[in-house]
């Protein structure tokens, strides 16, 4: 029976938001196997996987990277970074290796730098589909061959061999690009006999870093000690506190479902687990399975460019349009359709005019179900169309139709809303949407994702 | 009658990856937590006519050991969709908050 102790280190939940130096440096401190750290998210939605643009701030990322390889470096462990750059594309990788080449050159560091490269070509994933090895989770967008050839980007979510395969040829700071939150701490300690059912549940307590806590005071490091029973999980900040129930319920957190996660290769179920506390801040977790599956697969995720957006902000004040404001924007509608039609020869189908009713149901859209209007709202006027251009061009004929649209009690011209800013016209650039939600059948787990290995 | 929000220490909806949302639900004591579950307030049904999806699209976990109601729905509008109105799914609770339960 392998006696070994593994212990991990969460630098914090997402590397641009940061932690606390002395709480890395004491985690490292109390003897780690490896630092780890989450990069990236779908959550900010499709941008910036769709644009290529990783989501900085850069000097934040540098400043959290710096001080990840410092102590690291020194301790001679390995550094897992995983979804780097936000989305994980080949930009985005890209992106986060020149930090890392940046802060060696800086310091003078030396080491075995592995780059893991998670974007799917376009033509692969379309014989992948063509030979029925990409299947639809639910809910999903439909896809075919031309919906995968018109989309901007995809990316593979890899599991923990293509991290496994970086560490046992001698990478000591390995730089995936998309990547299950789960496996940038599951891979070194199932490579080191550690099951994974441990392995996989403690990567889920630790990829949100401090979040697990049971008050997260701010963005910060989390450790568990991985054995072959079970994890102990700890804050390194005496400051932060885990308790039974934060880590539990932390097992909960984003996922639809509470006991079972499915990840590459198998799924984590902690129906049975138990959460005991040890000493003042830390908790015992034991007793989650693993299942093989049958079939090794991977998410996808893909995003297509859908057109340009522009909007305008407006506040609505007057009593007497905002008791009537379904019937005002509804007979705005085709008066500003026709005059695009009109001066623009765009049909209303060519792009897309929402008005955003802050203060109505701006947030819930269809789902609100309080009808009491307030004494003002704010109207957000998006408009989306084919180019940067035409939404544009659209927004002041929108806004000047909504300015002046009549209400009967006021007769002659009248000014119905207010705009704060000159221009008022805001261009916010290319709109993406996820256009995939399905798995990629494998035989070979690391087969998409190409490694490059870079001696600093 | 009394609110949802008066039997729990914390209601909170977020994606669950960009196609789907979930609700955490969790309660500030055993007896809040029986109370709710025996009013039915609380049912795939009601969650179904809230959000308008299909019943059958509802999952709804009861955990016992954390005193909570764990509840997932896919996305009427995916997250980032032209027409999305809460790209990060940090809002669709709201409906929840004040839902009433009968005592």
């Amino acid at each position: 029976m392998p006696k070994t102790k593994i212990r991990a280190v969460a630098a914090t939940g997402n590397l641009s938001t940061g932690f606390r130096e002395e709480s890395l440096v004491r985690a490292v401190e109390q003897g780690a196997s490896f630092v780890g750290c989450d990069a990236g998210t779908t959550d900010s939605g499709p941008y910036y996987l769709g644009s290529g643009k990783p989501r900085g701030p850069r000097e934040g990322v540098k400043r959290n990277l710096r001080l990840v390889l410092r102590e690291a470096l020194k301790a001679g462990i390995p550094v897992i970074v995983g979804s780097a750059g936000h989305a994980g594309g080949r930009p985005h990788l890209e992106w986060t290796l020149e930090i890392v080449r940046e802060l060696a050159r800086e310091h003078d560091w030396h080491f075995k730098l592995a780059a893991i490269d998670s974007e799917i070509d376009k033509d692969v994933l379309a014989d992948a589909f063509n030979r029925g090895e990409i299947t639809p989770l639910s809910p999903a967008p439909p896809l075919d061959d031309r919906a995968i050839r018109h989309a901007e980007r995809f990316v593979a979510m890899m599991g923990i061999e293509p991290i496994q395969q970086a560490l046992t040829a001698g990478a000591q700071v390995v730089i995936g690009g998309r990547c299950s939150d789960l496996a940038i701490y599951a891979a070194l300690p199932v490579l080191r006999e550690i099951p994974k059912s441990v392995a996989f549940h403690a990567g889920k307590i630790l990829e949100c870093g401090a979040a697990s806590a049971a008050q997260r005071l701010y963005p910060d490091c989390m450790v568990a000690e991985l054995d072959q029973d079970g994890f102990t999980v700890e804050p390194p900040n005496p400051a932060i506190r885990c308790t039974p129930q934060s880590v539990a319920a932390h097992a909960l957190y984003e996922n639809a479902d509470p006991y079972r996660l499915v990840e590459s290769g198998g799924d984590l179920d902690t129906t049975d687990a138990k959460y005991e506390a040890v000493g003042e801040s830390a908790v015992r977790v034991t007793g989650s399975r693993f299942t093989p599956s049958n079939k090794y697969t991977v998410r996808i995720e893909g995003a297509t460019l859908v057109g340009y957006r522009s909007i305008v902000i407006a506040g609505i004040r007057d009593p007497l349009v905002l008791r009537q404001l379904d019937t005002f924007l509804s007979t705005l509608r085709p008066v500003i359709e026709r005059k695009v039609s009109d001066s623009m020869k765009l049909s209303a189908d060519a792009y897309s005019l929402n008005f955003r009713v802050y203060g109505r149901n701006g947030t819930l859209g269809d789902l609100e179900q309080v009808s009491e209007a307030g004494h003002e709202v704010g109207l957000i006027i998006d408009v989306v169309a084919a180019t940067q251009s035409v939404a544009a061009d659209i927004i002041p004929i929108a806004s000047h139709t909504g300015l002046h649209h009549p209400i009967p009690e006021h007769e002659g011209l009248i000014s119905n809303l207010a705009y704060p800013f000159s221009p008022g016209g805001i261009d916010a650039g290319p709109v993406y949407s996820f256009c995939i939600n399905h798995v990629w059948e494998l035989t070979e787990p690391c087969k998409p994702f190409a490694t490059k290995m870079e001696v600093l | 009658m009394r609110e949802l929000w008066q039997f729990t220490k914390l209601i909170r909806s977020k994606n669950a990856g960009p196609f789907e949302l979930t609700f955490d639900i969790m309660f500030k004591s055993r007896e809040s937590f029986n109370d709710v579950l025996k009013s039915e307030a609380l049912t795939p049904k009601a969650i179904a006519r809230l959000y308008r999806v299909d019943v059958k699209q509802v999952k709804f976990f009861v955990v016992e050991q954390l005193l909570t109601i764990k509840i997932s729905i896919p996305r009427r509008v995916f997250s980032g969709d032209v027409g999305d109105t809460d790209i990060y799914g940090g809002q669709f609770h709201s409906p929840l908050v004040r839902l009433p339960v009968k005592d």
